[in-house]
């Protein structure tokens, strides 16, 4: 396993570690992951191109003034989210953490109102309360972009005991970056998880998005157990890992995954190993933890790049095609971009909605204020 | 009216909600099959089975988080604290995401979830067993906080709290689970936000809530045989906050006296004096007083923890001084 250097190849023996041993899989473990549709192809890599443009131009945004707080964006990362998210059916939940926009924009918010909450405007996704860390798209099942590492996990595990409980069939995609492996909230989730899973009442799908860094602290700096898929063994959760750079990988690994949580109510944990290409936050220019060395190694398995070169060798798509749908991505993040400038900020009277279902009385400040 | 332990009000609220909603489910430590640690849930996972009263490991974080993601998704979870005091370990669940996610998901998401249990001390469990945490939780909108001390009260606030689309902390008086009182058999409830008249009175308002309120109710004894009317006030709620009902009194009594057995510093009685001066100013006769417990760390010996909290002797004290009388020997 490869925590600092990029791997020049795609490790497929990593793919099924542990898939061997459930017998479903077997027989896939070794054998090369299906062949992808061409057509299908073209569609993830406008997927992964309109990710990355709309990363792009946030950290414009960012980088000029306009969005403020802090920005995590996607970049580097998209084949984890785009290969798990493509098993999404109707009816199951995502969360994740704080490095969010691609999970939102996957499962069908609109750019535009995405690009207009991380500007703090009225027609954002949550109305300019939340921004960048605090996506929300219930309506599309994305149950949220939280902010403090490792504390949404215990939340994605109770959903996933309720869609069992009231037998909705859906089940629960819980992405959560290295970094969190090491809080507290990972350990009793997952043991719950594992717990409330040998009665089938826990079909979640753990996924680790294994940037390598928690912000600027590697995994080997981290943890002296650095395989982070084996943490699950103690609360008797199968796991495997996958190149998360190489798309057809993940997409493999993740319709196994996903079918045989649904199946089975339990939960089951993949860790793919990704790499962050940009800074941790738009504010972390220097990186004084990582060389420029190991980032343009890294640069060479950017999965868009990897992608474009299957799509060219099984000529899926010529060099025109691709340009064309990478041009009508830049288009894309344009419109969402010039939407979120030209939107009004939010109404001063939306500061005190949506604190409590109703309407509820603090008293206000002053003498004779309030009642 | 039939008569009911605080103990057995709570539960029967809980079983009764139980029976009419299948979205209603328990989780706690040793809740269960042990009965529950104050035996409050006692009995219900013989009717209601392991699904829905649900034994936890000793993981506060992880279990009042998915709670949190089950009231997100359809369930109403009653989260069991055995005491209140291990809620430090689940504060991050409590205060970042239930008492935030309406607001950050731009009202997406409800969270009706109720944490209850004991809250308080006077059994000796000195420091780390001994805290009110009515002051902390009252700091943070998107919580409602509430106090009950009556068995009928608990049976109806609970019965709000369950039925409630927002998270709230249900602050037990867990010194008085054993004690008796008039409680209705079948559905009703308390608003919250509604403050009760324990005892009318006219020299001096006695404000309190949870067991204090007991406290005040015995000092308006006291204070009644030297012909003072004490009129005691419990607030029942911390937020939402009955404003009216403490100013009204105010008014006619022009002097408040409040009673806590939190720290003092900004604490639930700091506001209400607070209020007090903010509204009814030109209506008070003396600065209003407060009775808190002692600035320091819960003690174990016995004779210490008394000293540690508001007595009746500290009260009547108060009153004495915001009459400007002598003082009053009990």
């Amino acid at each position: 396993m490869a925590t600092t250097q990029p791997q020049g190849k795609r490790s497929k023996s990593a793919t099924s570690r542990k898939s061997t041993a459930n017998g479903k899989a077997n027989g896939k473990a070794n054998a090369q992951p299906p062949r992808v549709e061409n057509d299908a192809l073209l569609e993830f890599y406008r997927q992964m191109v309109e990710t990355r443009l709309f990363e792009d131009a946030a950290q414009r945004g960012f980088r000029t003034g306009k969005i403020g707080g802090y920005l995590h964006v996607y970049s580097g990362q998209e084949a984890v989210a785009i290969g798990f998210l493509n098993e999404f059916r109707e009816g199951d939940r995502v969360i994740t953490a704080y490095r969010d926009h691609a999970h939102a924009l996957l499962l069908g918010s609109d750019p535009k109102a995405v690009m207009a909450e991380l500007y703090g405007k009225g027609t954002g996704l949550v109305k300019g309360k939340g921004g960048s860390m605090h996506l929300f798209d219930v309506a599309n099942g994305f149950m949220g972009g939280y902010g403090i590492v490792g504390g949404h996990i215990p939340l994605g595990v109770g959903m996933a005991y309720s869609l069992a409980y009231q037998e909705t069939g859906g089940i629960v995609q819980l992405f959560l970056g290295d970094g969190a492996i090491h809080n507290g909230a990972f350990h009793e989730a997952a043991n719950l998880s594992g717990l409330w899973g040998r009665e089938g009442l826990n079909p979640t799908v753990f996924v680790i998005e294994n940037n390598q860094y928690g912000m600027g602290t590697s995994v080997e700096r981290s943890t002296a157990m650095t395989d982070l898929g084996s943490k699950f063994d103690s609360y008797g959760i199968e796991h495997e890992k996958v190149d998360g750079m190489d798309l057809e990988a993940v997409l493999d690994c993740a319709h196994r995954a996903v079918e045989r949580v649904r199946e089975s109510g339990k939960p089951f944990a993949v860790e793919a190993l990704t790499y962050r290409l940009v800074p941790h936050g738009a504010a972390d220019f220097l990186e004084k933890y990582r060389t420029k060395e190991e980032v343009r190694e890294w640069r060479e398995r950017d999965p868009i790049g990897l992608l474009e070169q299957v799509i060219l060798d099984r000529k899926g798509a010529d060099e025109d095609q691709l340009k064309a749908i990478r041009d009508a991505a830049k288009a894309k993040a344009g419109e969402a971009v010039k939407f979120a400038e030209e939107s009004p900020e939010p109404d001063l009277s939306e500061l005190t909605t949506d604190v409590y279902a109703g309407e509820m009385h603090v008293p206000a400040a002053g003498p004779g204020a309030g009642e | 009216m039939p008569v009911k332990t605080y103990r057995d009000a709570l539960k029967a609220a809980m079983a009764e909600e139980m029976q009419r909603d299948q979205s209603v489910v328990l989780l706690g430590e040793d809740i269960g099959i042990y009965g529950g640690t104050h035996l409050v849930t006692n009995g219900l996972i013989d009717e209601f089975g392991p699904k829905r009263v649900i034994d936890t490991p000793i993981a506060e974080n992880g279990f009042t988080g998915a709670a949190i993601g089950m009231a997100m998704t359809g369930m109403k979870p009653i989260v069991e604290m055995m005491t209140w005091n291990f809620s430090f370990l689940a504060a991050d669940q409590i205060i970042q995401n239930a008492a935030k996610l309406r607001y950050f998901s731009g009202g997406q998401v409800s969270v009706p979830l109720v944490i209850r249990g004991p809250n308080g001390g006077g059994v000796q469990l000195s420091a780390q067993h001994t805290h009110s945490l009515e002051g902390f939780y009252g700091h943070f909108p998107g919580l409602k906080v509430v106090s009950p001390v009556t068995p009928h009260d608990v049976k109806g606030m609970m019965l709000s709290a369950i039925r409630d689309p927002d998270p709230v902390i249900f602050l037990e008086a867990g010194a008085l689970y054993g004690t008796k009182g008039e409680v209705p058999d079948g559905d009703y409830t308390v608003d919250f936000g509604s403050a009760r008249i324990a005892r009318e009175g006219t020299d001096v308002s006695l404000i309190g809530y949870g067991r204090q309120v007991n406290l005040l109710l015995r000092v308006a004894d006291k204070l009644a045989e030297d012909g003072i009317e004490g009129e005691v006030i419990d607030l029942r709620s911390i937020r939402p906050f009955d404003v009216e009902t403490i100013v009204t009194s105010v008014r006619k009594t022009n002097r408040a006296v409040v009673v806590q057995e939190q720290w003092r510093w900004f604490s639930v009685a700091s506001e209400v004096a607070a209020i007090i001066q903010e509204q009814a100013f030109d209506d008070l006769d003396a600065p209003v007083e407060r009775v808190s417990g002692a600035e320091v760390p819960a003690p174990y010996a016995r004779n210490l923890e008394v000293a540690a909290f508001p007595s009746e002797q500290q009260t009547i004290d108060a009153v004495q001084r915001v009459l400007y009388k002598q003082e009053m020997k009990v």
